[in-house]
């Protein structure tokens, strides 16, 4: 009796239950804000990953001043930079977005593949100064989407006071196996040897890719003789003790504090540390990531792109067109350069100009000249599938799940069947 | 298009260790959580000097939130510099790496997992104990019963409608959790600690290329997941009422 009385109640909850989550589901997609762009003429918005630099910031003000220059004003909103990819697809969905976008370079094919950005050409800018590496991120099938608005890599910061105490002198290190003498004579005088990021994330695969480059493999073919040299000189270090275990899960924020104990030797890191490590507690210094037989290894280029979404009313884009030259000039480079503590200028002349300002950063402008792009060599949105099979082959490495051979062959699979 | 992202799921090599992991994750947690819980309420059912305020400390882990929680078992559980492994390596066991191995990485998120969970198990079952009369319990020891057999004839069976929801709503607090396992091991390494709300995370919002089709796919399964138990529960419920 009571089964059949209690049936309906059962099934009515359940159904409730379903209808509610479906509507939750529902209403989140539709949740996100819906700031116009294309208000009025006057008003033009300009959305950046850089929420640190608030309304009363020397940033918010120069991007004010580019509009002031060009007659309007601008409604500056700052996202994290994964949010912000994600506002400008779903800006586009809705016919919303901005005019401007400062975005991610290995986002700019992402956003360049649903057709929602305007090409160089069409705005009418001139990208003939900028370096061509670092323009190539922003390049699909011939055409640019955007200009870097500056530019940070990796390379090799070195604890001088261990490297002294060891007797390792820095300019010794031009290939791998001269780094990975270091490495064993750092450790046999009690010192940690190296630390990079090896984390399940893009982080993982952008630390990777100038030892997978510099040995001189292709991210079109992963489980080459090549990147399994990469991959087994990490795992080397590893199986050595020159490298803790933790690199598996260590972001590059993580081994920079850890650099910063003192007790390593090497870190792998970036552009953006360079003032963090002048103001170590002792001496530091930076050398180029070595390739496998010498020379210095193209590490993959990190900062942001200028980009300019399609707009329905197209008269917007001469203005458009001035904030965005206002940013890109060479004194515009090197201002932005500075306002983001060593960002390097992506043409000559901004690097020369940013030189003259600050001679130290020699290095920095020598390894962003030989980075490269990972979205280059076309490969645009296969980009991010290719380096999730290889941050994973990473892991399975160095956690001992594969040998370096077979989680790269996976890797390549994987990729295979992601990008067919 | 559609259905193929299911299709999609299924092929993947992902699936059949995310599925694993799950079940182990999650019957793991929640039976840890369940016996600590209950053995906990039960401690606290007599009342003694301090009982109180034990009892609250014991709500902490609930209060903190969970990224700081799941950050400090992190570095607890860090190989080289992790508080855990210095004791352990007092006691002569070598270095466990906990989080970087994929022997352990599963095992470290459960037992963060567990702690996180405990708190939780103790308080709904506490208010259960509070609905069995005392006097049963007094009735009970005049018969000559032990503690035991207490636990075993009383407390067991009359706590029973409150420990089946309490075991539901773990079951689904556990098949969603994402922050634990994402701060301490983002799923890693490979995929040795990736669970279905992980896999669906990390499609949509871990790669930096927000892969929404597959991501909507797993959380489906997970949903499904859900039911399935929630009819479960049902059902045992109406075999237990009938009965």
């Amino acid at each position: 009796m009571q089964n059949t009385r209690r049936k309906p109640v059962a099934l009515a909850t359940t159904a409730v239950l379903t209808t509610a989550t479906l509507a939750l589901v529902g209403a989140c997609s539709s949740g996100g804000s819906s700031d116009s762009a294309s208000g009025d003429d006057s008003t033009y918005t300009w959305w950046d990953p850089y929420p640190q630099h608030d309304g009363s910031s020397d940033w918010e003000q120069r991007v004010q001043q580019c509009g002031e220059d060009a007659g309007v004003t601008i409604e500056r909103t700052a996202y994290d930079t994964t949010a912000l990819t994600n506002q400008a697809l779903l800006s586009a969905q809705e016919g919303t977005s901005p005019d401007v976008i400062l975005i991610d370079n290995p986002a700019v094919s992402t956003l360049a593949d649903t057709g929602m950005l305007t090409t160089v050409d069409e705005l009418g800018l001139d990208t003939g100064d900028v370096d061509e590496n670092l323009l190539a991120a922003g390049v699909v099938d011939g055409e640019a989407y955007g200009i870097p608005i500056g530019a940070n890599t990796l390379a090799l910061y070195y604890n001088a006071e261990i490297l002294e105490a060891a007797g390792v002198d820095p300019a010794s290190i031009t290939d791998w196996a001269s780094l990975t003498a270091a490495l064993e004579a750092v450790t046999a005088a009690g010192h940690e040897g190296i630390t990079f990021a090896g984390i399940g994330t893009e982080e993982g695969s952008f630390q990777f890719l100038p030892w997978f480059w510099g040995a001189g493999a292709d991210l079109t073919q992963l489980d080459s003789p090549e990147a399994v040299a990469a991959l087994e000189l990490w795992k080397g270090w590893l199986d050595a003790g020159y490298a803790p275990n933790t690199v598996i899960q260590n972001s590059q924020n993580t081994t920079w504090e850890e650099f910063l104990t003192g007790n390593f030797a090497f870190v792998e890191n970036g552009t953006w540390q360079v003032n963090s490590a002048a103001e170590a507690g002792f001496e530091t210094g930076v050398v180029q990531l070595p390739a496998q037989d010498g020379g210095v290894a193209p590490a993959p280029t990190g900062g942001e792109f200028i980009v300019a979404p399609v707009q329905e009313d197209t008269e917007r884009y001469e203005t458009t067109r001035q904030i965005v030259e206002c940013m890109t000039t060479p004194e515009g480079f090197v201002e932005t350069a500075n306002t983001f503590a060593y960002y390097i200028p992506p043409t000559e002349a901004g690097q020369e100009q940013l030189l003259e300002e600050q001679p130290e950063l020699e290095t920095w402008v020598e390894a962003v000249r030989s980075a490269k792009g990972r979205t280059s060599d076309n490969l645009g949105t296969d980009y991010p599938m290719i380096s999730e099979a290889l941050w994973g082959a990473v892991q399975d490495a160095l956690s001992g799940a594969a040998t370096p051979q077979e989680a790269l062959e996976t890797a390549q699979a994987e990729a295979e069947a992601a990008t067919s | 298009m559609g259905l193929e992202n299911f299709a999609d799921v299924f092929a993947s090599s992902t699936f059949p260790t995310a599925l694993w992991n799950t079940v182990v994750f999650t019957f793991v947690s929640i039976a840890f959580q369940f016996v600590i819980g209950l053995a906990l309420a039960v401690f606290f059912r007599s009342s003694f000097r301090l009982s109180n305020v034990l009892r609250a400390l014991f709500l902490v882990p609930w209060l903190l939130p969970l990224i700081v929680s799941a950050s400090t078992w992190a570095w607890m559980l860090s190989s080289e510099n992790g508080i855990v492994n210095s004791v352990l390596g007092a006691f002569g066991v070598e270095q466990i790496n906990w989080l970087t191995s994929p022997d352990t990485a599963l095992i470290a998120v459960t037992i963060a997992n567990v702690w996180l969970g405990i708190p939780f198990n103790l308080v709904i079952l506490y208010s259960g104990l509070q609905n069995i009369p005392g006097d049963v319990y007094e009735a009970a020891s005049l018969d000559g019963a032990g503690a035991w057999r207490q636990f075993r004839s009383i407390t067991l069976p009359l706590l029973r409608p409150v420990s089946a929801i309490t075991i539901l709503l773990g079951l689904i607090y556990t098949l969603k959790v994402v922050d634990v396992i994402w701060v301490m091991t983002t799923g890693g390494p490979g995929d040795a600690s990736t669970t279905f709300a992980v896999w669906s995370y990390r499609e949509a919002f871990g790669t930096g290329q927000p892969d929404f089709s597959p991501a909507a796919a797993v959380g489906n399964i997970l949903i499904l997941v859900a039911l399935v138990f929630g009819f479960l529960h049902l059902q045992l419920q109406r075999r237990q009422e009938a009965s």
